[in-house]
């Protein structure tokens, strides 16, 4: 209350001059925000309304195999899905495969990285080579893991491991059925395949930044390779490590293509992740409400994530500020 | 660079090649199962399903003539469709924000830049049910535009976010020269941002096709028979004919092969669109 007492004794009385200055300066201001009009009302009508909408669809008993039984919920969708054995069942997939997926790929990304950055014969051509998984359709990708690779009778995998078991003499070489026997493991390493080269990337582009002097001097001061690594490149590595962890975990988090082409979510619920079983609830079961509510579900969990993980965006979106 | 690879120099040779046999053997192990679709792609169906698997079966490019016989040719169109023109929206609606969020400051703009981010957490599969019920109200499923639309919404926070790192590269200083000595708008535009924004531009365009062309959740749920594009093909030509290895392996490289050949031609663009302009 004081401060607003004090305010006009603070300030010299407004003059018409400085009144035109402030209107000028309130209408430049306007007129800077109009370009970003446009991309903010798209992007707010096309993805938030949305998610507004699945809110309201979530407090209602809608399926549409009984149609007519359209009713107000409550809250009920959500002890459904609180309750629901499948859906916990689906989160816990989801955290199984997003953790294991983002680290793996990010340690065999290190590694490439590291690789990578040292000079060698064909790097170029190697490189190119290794990001050629990335580019594969994850559809296409998802078809060959699962025909040309894991198939026991004729795929790769056992192809190889018969090939190698003839040499040593081996008669009866394993018909492994990969992807029943392992179903998890089947589609995590299909895509710790496809995003090990994006995790090279960016690590790659973070060794890259690092400044060469400092290298150099330690080099001098006759550090071993492993103390530079431990002490400068990786605290330098830290934030292309967090960056790819963030970006990593915001992709795999949504995997779809993977689930539904390869496993179809089995054998039984083995691996049913949340997108996959939202789908489901979706359009096999017609459970519209139960569908919205786990959606909103997703929703809040992947905003509690992300507000950890924004904190790294923010650090990096500071020091571009500062420049 | 140079001063970067000096240093290096003084290594010893034989672990220097240690590193570089070490990279190439996991390079080749990565490359193995793309290498391996394409060399199936060319097999006649017999030789492709040989246990132990024959690298020296006689080359043939029927399989490619069959699919494109079988009508891969639409959904290849559909998707390009898709791809080009929400592309092109997409920059239609980028550059102006981007130019406003980073060459001009409105004030928070990084609220602004984190509002777009924010869409990006936001799980597609949580926003489908009210699209689709939607998109069937208005009566617009399996039709492309229902895509493009959608596309440039998904794509829009990521453009956003990679042109206002392209363009805050243009040194404010610059821009403020060129205004002293009297350049209008236009020619600021022309001279001073265009020639920064162009590769910028090129990467946004390039990585926007990517996530369309790519895509499959949407497509899949939201188009049938006339619209459906090339990865919603592909699954249901594999569920539909029976399982054709090597003609399998064809789809998989002909609707891989455009992404292929402009992220080989990127390479280095790609990584800072996919992780939104942050990295430099």
């Amino acid at each position: 209350m004081t401060l607003l007492i004090d305010r006009p004794e603070v300030e010299s009385p407004p003059t018409k001059a400085m009144e035109d200055a402030r209107r000028r300066e309130a209408r430049e201001r306007r007129k800077r925000r109009i370009p970003l009009l446009p991309a903010l009302i798209f992007v707010i009508v096309v993805t938030q309304l949305p998610f507004v909408a699945t809110l309201v669809l979530s407090t209602l008993h809608w399926n549409v195999l009984r149609p007519g039984e359209r009713s107000f919920a409550g809250l009920a969708n959500y002890g459904t899905v609180f309750t629901d054995a499948r859906l916990r069942n689906a989160v816990l997939n989801t955290v199984v495969l997003t953790v294991s997926v983002v680290l793996v790929s990010m340690l065999i990304g290190l590694v490439l990285a590291l690789l990578l950055d040292q000079k060698f014969f064909g790097r170029g051509l190697a490189r190119t080579l290794l990001i050629a998984p990335f580019l594969v359709m994850p559809v296409a990708a998802a078809l060959l893991w699962k025909h040309a690779l894991y198939n026991p009778a004729y795929g790769l995998l056992n192809g190889v491991l018969n090939a190698v078991g003839g040499w040593f003499g081996m008669t009866d070489p394993p018909q492994i059925d990969w992807i029943s026997s392992m179903p998890m493991t089947a589609v995590v390493a299909s895509l710790v395949w496809q995003w090990t080269p994006f995790m090279m990337l960016i690590l790659l582009a973070g060794l890259q930044s690092q400044p060469a002097d400092v290298l150099e001097a330690a080099q001098v001061d006759g550090a071993s390779g492993w103390n530079t690594f431990r002490h400068l490149t990786l605290p330098h590595l830290r934030q292309y490590l967090e960056l790819s962890i963030l970006l990593g975990s915001i992709y795999v988090v949504q995997t779809f293509d993977a689930v539904f082409t390869i496993t179809q979510g089995g054998p039984g619920t083995a691996t049913t992740n949340l997108p996959y079983e939202i789908y489901q609830t979706m359009f096999r079961k017609y459970e519209y409400g139960e569908a919205a509510a786990a959606g909103v579900v997703v929703v809040i969990g992947t905003i509690v994530v992300a507000t950890f993980a924004l904190r790294v965006v923010s650090s990096l979106l500071r020091e571009e500020a500062r420049r | 660079m140079s001063t970067h690879a000096l240093s290096r120099t003084n290594r010893p040779r034989s672990g220097r090649s240690k590193w570089g046999f070490l990279a190439w053997a996991l390079t080749l192990l990565f490359f193995a199962p793309v290498g391996w679709m394409f060399l199936t792609s060319l097999h006649s169906e017999a030789d492709a399903a040989t246990n132990p698997p024959s690298l020296t079966a006689p080359w043939t490019f029927e399989h490619y003539g069959t699919l494109l016989e079988r009508g891969l040719a639409a959904p290849m169109i559909n998707s390009a469709m898709a791809g080009i023109i929400s592309t092109i929206l997409v920059l239609l609606f980028a550059i102006p924000a981007a130019y406003a969020l980073s060459i001009r400051p409105v004030a928070k703009w990084t609220d602004v830049m984190f509002f777009f981010l924010s869409t990006k957490f936001l799980p597609l599969i949580a926003g489908l049910l009210p699209i689709y019920l939607i998109v069937k109200e208005i009566g617009m499923l399996d039709n492309v535009w229902t895509l493009i639309v959608l596309y440039t919404a998904m794509n829009l926070p990521i453009a956003v976010w990679m042109m206002q790192s392209f363009l805050a590269e243009v040194p404010k200083e610059v821009i403020e020269a060129a205004q002293v000595d009297g350049a209008g708008l236009t020619s600021i535009l022309v001279r001073v941002v265009g020639p920064i924004a162009v590769p910028g531009i090129a990467a946004t365009s390039l990585i926007c096709f990517i996530f369309s062309w790519n895509e499959f959740m949407l497509a899949v749920n939201l188009t049938a028979v006339r619209a459906s594009t090339a990865p919603v093909f592909l699954v249901g030509f594999i569920t539909n004919e029976g399982l054709f290895l090597a003609r399998l392996c064809a789809a998989a490289v002909l609707v891989s092969l455009p992404v292929l050949i402009a992220g080989f031609a990127a390479q280095d663009k790609l990584v800072r669109g996919m992780s939104l302009g942050a990295v430099k």
